[in-house]
Parts: C-alpha cells; structure tokens; sequence
C-alpha cells in the first residue's frame, strides 16, 4: 500500500506526554483535512494507547514510546504505538471491557474497548517481557 | 503541560465541580484531589460534575466519575454529570456510565434540574 505520508516520535513515558502525543498526531493527520467528529475519534484512542504504555508497560519506570503515523491511499490513517515494556501475559483478557490489573489507580478498564470502537481496526501483539505493539487503523470519509 | 482546571462552588448541600481543560490519566489525579478534598469537608448530599469546559477526555474521566460515584454512594450522597460534548457523551456511553450517574444537558447546573428525576 502506497504510503502518502508519515511521521514518527518517541517520546518518555512521562504522564506529561499523554496530551502532547495525541495533539503531535492530530496535527498530523489535520493535512486529511479530518472532520472535527473523526480527529476526537484519532485523539482518544492515541490517548488510551499511550497511557496504556505509561501506566502498565512502564510501571515504575520511565521508557521510549515509539509512535509511527502514516497517511495510506484512500485517506486511511495508520497508526503504531509500541513500547519496549512489560507486555501483556493474555491480550483476550486485557482486552475484556472493564479488565483491569490496576486496583487503585481508578483505570476504569476501558483503554481497549475505547480504541476499538472509535477506530476502524485494532491491533494489539505482545511479548511478555519484550514489549507491546498496538496498530489502530481508521478510513476518514472522503470529503466533497 | 497542566491543562485542567477546577473551580468549586456550593449551593446548600449542593458541590459543583466546573471543568475547564482535558481529562486524561495526567489532569485525572489532580481534577480528583481537588474535589476529594472538598467532598470530605463538606459532605454534600450531590455532586455535579459539569463538563461544559471540557474540550477532551478519554477513558481516564471515565474511571474519575466512577470513583466520585463510589464515593458520593459511600457518603448517602448522588452525583449528576452536566455538559458533556457529543464526543464526550460518546465515550461515557461507551462505559454504562449513564446507567450510574444522571447525565443532563441544561446549560446551568441547579439542583432544582436534579430533584424528581431517577
């Protein structure tokens, strides 16, 4: 597939970064000229992926997150969030709305569940001890 | 970047939280202390959580409406959401959040908007 564009980032897993990733990738993707429905779409799900990495993969520590956008043909948007943490034991299990390891942080559960219902497509692999890799897919409408 | 605020108000047993800013795992922790301390002292018998000036929020503000429902629960007390955006609503949706609190679209949060509703 023909790639239009991209970009890529890495930052550290500082909570601080949560709000500046999901706004580098808005900004980004904003040249598709994006409805205002479809770049809350983008930003909440880079956001619950992110955090995800921040809160489980780096607990306790402060790691890379390494961020790939990419414009495909046909205004598909393409986005990579790995992380070179703990990793996830069972994905099905992680990704049952409402599971959570986090018993006192007030993590509703949801980062999953969130992504997979605003994007198009979702993706999560994971080694444990090795890291995660989460690919969030979604086709803008065409505009006229 | 500390992008949230919190002003607090109160009408008899009435708290209202105003949120100005985004709510993700960051801003959570601080929109959190801000109200908890003052649910504490005050004891109200509602909470309202008003989120007109919230332009983001991902699952985070799910997991921070959720505690403060705990809580006001512990408490005897209710809690009733204002404001939320359409993306926003979308998100709480999402969660069954709005089979736990009240959520209301009035521009001014009162608690006469509350009283006789389930």
């Amino acid at each position: 597939m023909l790639v239009k564009n991209e970009m890529k980032l890495q930052i550290p897993s500082r909570s601080s970064n949560e709000s500046f990733a999901r706004v580098a990738i808005a900004s980004f993707f904003a040249q598709l000229d994006p409805t205002v429905d479809e770049i809350a779409d983008i930003k909440t799900a880079v956001s619950e992926a992110v955090t995800n990495s921040i809160v489980h993969a780096y607990k306790n520590q402060i790691g890379t997150i390494f961020i790939h956008a990419k414009i495909l043909d046909d205004s598909k948007v393409y986005i990579r969030i790995r992380d070179k943490g703990c990793g996830i034991e069972d994905i099905d299990q992680a990704m049952e709305p409402m599971f959570t390891t986090c018993k006192t942080g007030e993590r509703a559960g949801l980062g999953f569940a969130v992504m997979e219902s605003f994007m198009d497509k979702l993706r999560v692999t994971s080694k444990p001890g090795k890291g995660t890799t989460v690919v969030l897919i979604k086709t803008l409408k065409k505009r006229i | 970047m500390n992008n949230i605020e919190v002003k607090i108000e109160f009408q008899d047993q009435t708290m209202i939280a105003y949120l100005s800013g985004e709510i993700d795992h960051h801003t959570a922790a601080e929109i959190r202390s801000a109200i908890d301390t003052r649910i504490e002292g005050a004891h109200p018998s509602l909470l309202i959580l008003d989120f007109a000036n919230i332009s983001f929020m991902d699952s985070s503000g799910i997991g921070l409406v959720m505690g403060r429902y705990k809580l006001m629960k512990e408490i005897g007390g209710q809690i009733l959401v204002t404001n939320p955006s359409f993306h926003i609503k979308r998100v709480m949706i999402l969660a069954g959040l709005d089979r736990l609190a009240v959520i209301d679209n009035k521009k001014q949060p009162q608690r006469s908007d509350y009283v006789g509703k389930k």
